[in-house]
């Protein structure tokens, strides 16, 4: 898997959606991403890639899109 | 003047003068976009007789905090409402309606974000939460002690309920957790009287069967129904200390009504107030100010609300302003202490659902 399989299938185990729905999703938008579920994203995307997210990250961290520049351009994970 | 500004700033740094000429600015912009966007709150000014300019933060109305039990104050459209907190709801009590939009949800986490890291250091740490997972469990409809963990679930990397869905102690769970960050620096947290009843009364049983003394436990939330057995905060810490060598531990003042302001308790176990916000103790007769070590009713003022007219609210709480900007920690603002309810108020509290 390239980066940008692994961001996606870190969505797909977490939510239980399918891979061509996880590209529009927002924060909130379907009921498995809640803050409960967003803390479990995070630390799926922290095992996979190997990081630590900074807790400002995590807050900011509000939709498929604004998840894919934190991690671009804060730990230099090219997607 | 933008709450991003606020954000800018170390929490507990800047002296009177400046942090009132900043928080006078936002109050006094939060003010004139809660009367512009909120009705009731705009009769309740007009009412009151209340200016549209004031000269100190002290001039900045409040409303007692029992108006959102009884009133649905939000300064927003319903379709912007991103999530709705509620105070604890047990059988009838009132219950506080608090709207956020996802703007003031999000300012709510990065305040407290900023507040407890100036205590518990950059960076997330491992976290043991005193509690049951079942607080958790229902996601659609969370007690007030539920979206406590939450949010301070942010400032976790690897998350452990010390208690099983019984509320019994798990203590195989909490030592495979030490285990596995042995060494390094933990968080603990949970709600005071869970903590007492629930966590140190077992513990008691076994002294020393766990060190904890690498943890860094932040607790809030007060006795609720466990008044009768409350302790002071020296001998809570002296407890705990007791049983599992426990020393870094942190009281916090909160509530709903203005999550993310929160007021951390020091090692001199002062609480503060922080960049975000500030307090203002009141005469229960006329509500003249306070000086410096005379009780009275506590006034919270949050530059968080956006979305709801929550920025400066009346408590039910009785407290002491204990002095500004010279406590011996070394953090300047006000800090002060709380003494408990009013006589008469509305029992009630943010985390006494569990019955």
């Amino acid at each position: 898997m390239n980066n940008k399989e692994k961001y996606i299938n870190a969505f797909v185990e977490t939510f239980g959606v399918s891979a061509e729905e996880v590209e529009k999703l927002e924060y909130s938008q379907i009921e498995e991403w809640d803050s409960v579920g967003h803390m479990s994203l995070v630390a799926a995307l922290e095992d996979v890639f190997g990081i630590m997210m900074d807790a400002d990250d995590i807050i900011d961290f509000s939709s498929y899109e604004k998840g894919l520049e934190i991690l671009e351009e804060k730990y230099q994970i090219k997607m | 003047m933008a709450f991003a500004d606020f954000l800018e700033v170390s929490p507990y740094i800047l002296g009177k003068e400046q942090k009132q000429r900043m928080l006078l600015n936002r109050f006094q912009e939060l003010t004139e976009i809660h009367r512009k966007n909120c009705e009731e709150y705009s009769k309740i000014l007009t009412a009151w007789n209340i200016l549209d300019s004031f000269s100190s933060i002290y001039e900045v109305p409040f409303l007692p905090v029992r108006l959102f039990k009884e009133l649905e104050l939000k300064s927003i459209k319903d379709e912007e409402i991103f999530k709705t907190m509620t105070s604890s709801g047990t059988t009838g009590q009132a219950v506080s309606k608090i709207y956020l939009d996802r703007a003031t949800s999000v300012n709510q986490q990065k305040a407290l974000v900023k507040i407890v890291s100036a205590f518990t250091g950059k960076g997330r740490l491992p976290m043991l939460i005193i509690d049951s997972p079942s607080v958790v469990k229902d996601r659609a409809m969370f007690s007030a002690r539920g979206a406590g963990i939450l949010g301070f679930s942010i400032l976790a990397s690897d998350r452990k309920y010390a208690l099983d869905e019984n509320m019994q102690l798990d203590l195989d769970r909490v030592k495979e957790f030490l285990e596995k960050h042995k060494g390094k620096r933990f968080l603990l947290f949970g709600f005071t009287f869970m903590i007492w009843q629930y966590f140190y009364k077992e513990l008691r049983k076994i002294p020393k069967c766990i060190d904890l003394s690498g943890g860094i436990l932040i607790h809030g939330g007060g006795w609720k129904k466990l008044t009768n057995e409350a302790v002071e905060p020296q001998e809570f810490k002296g407890c705990l200390k007791e049983v599992c060598g426990l020393e870094d531990i942190h009281d916090y003042y909160g509530m709903v009504e203005q999550t993310g302001a929160i007021y951390m308790q020091c090692e001199c176990g002062h609480l503060h107030a922080s960049i975000f916000s500030d307090v203002i103790v009141r005469n229960m007769k006329d509500f003249s100010t306070c000086s410096v070590g005379e009780p009275g009713v506590i006034q919270v003022l949050s530059t968080i609300p956006e979305s709801y007219p929550g920025h400066s609210i009346l408590t039910e709480d009785e407290g002491i302003l204990l002095g500004e900007d010279d406590c011996p920690c070394g953090r300047k603002g006000k800090y002060f202490k709380v003494l408990g309810r009013i006589k008469n108020a509305e029992v009630r509290g943010c985390s006494d659902t569990y019955e």
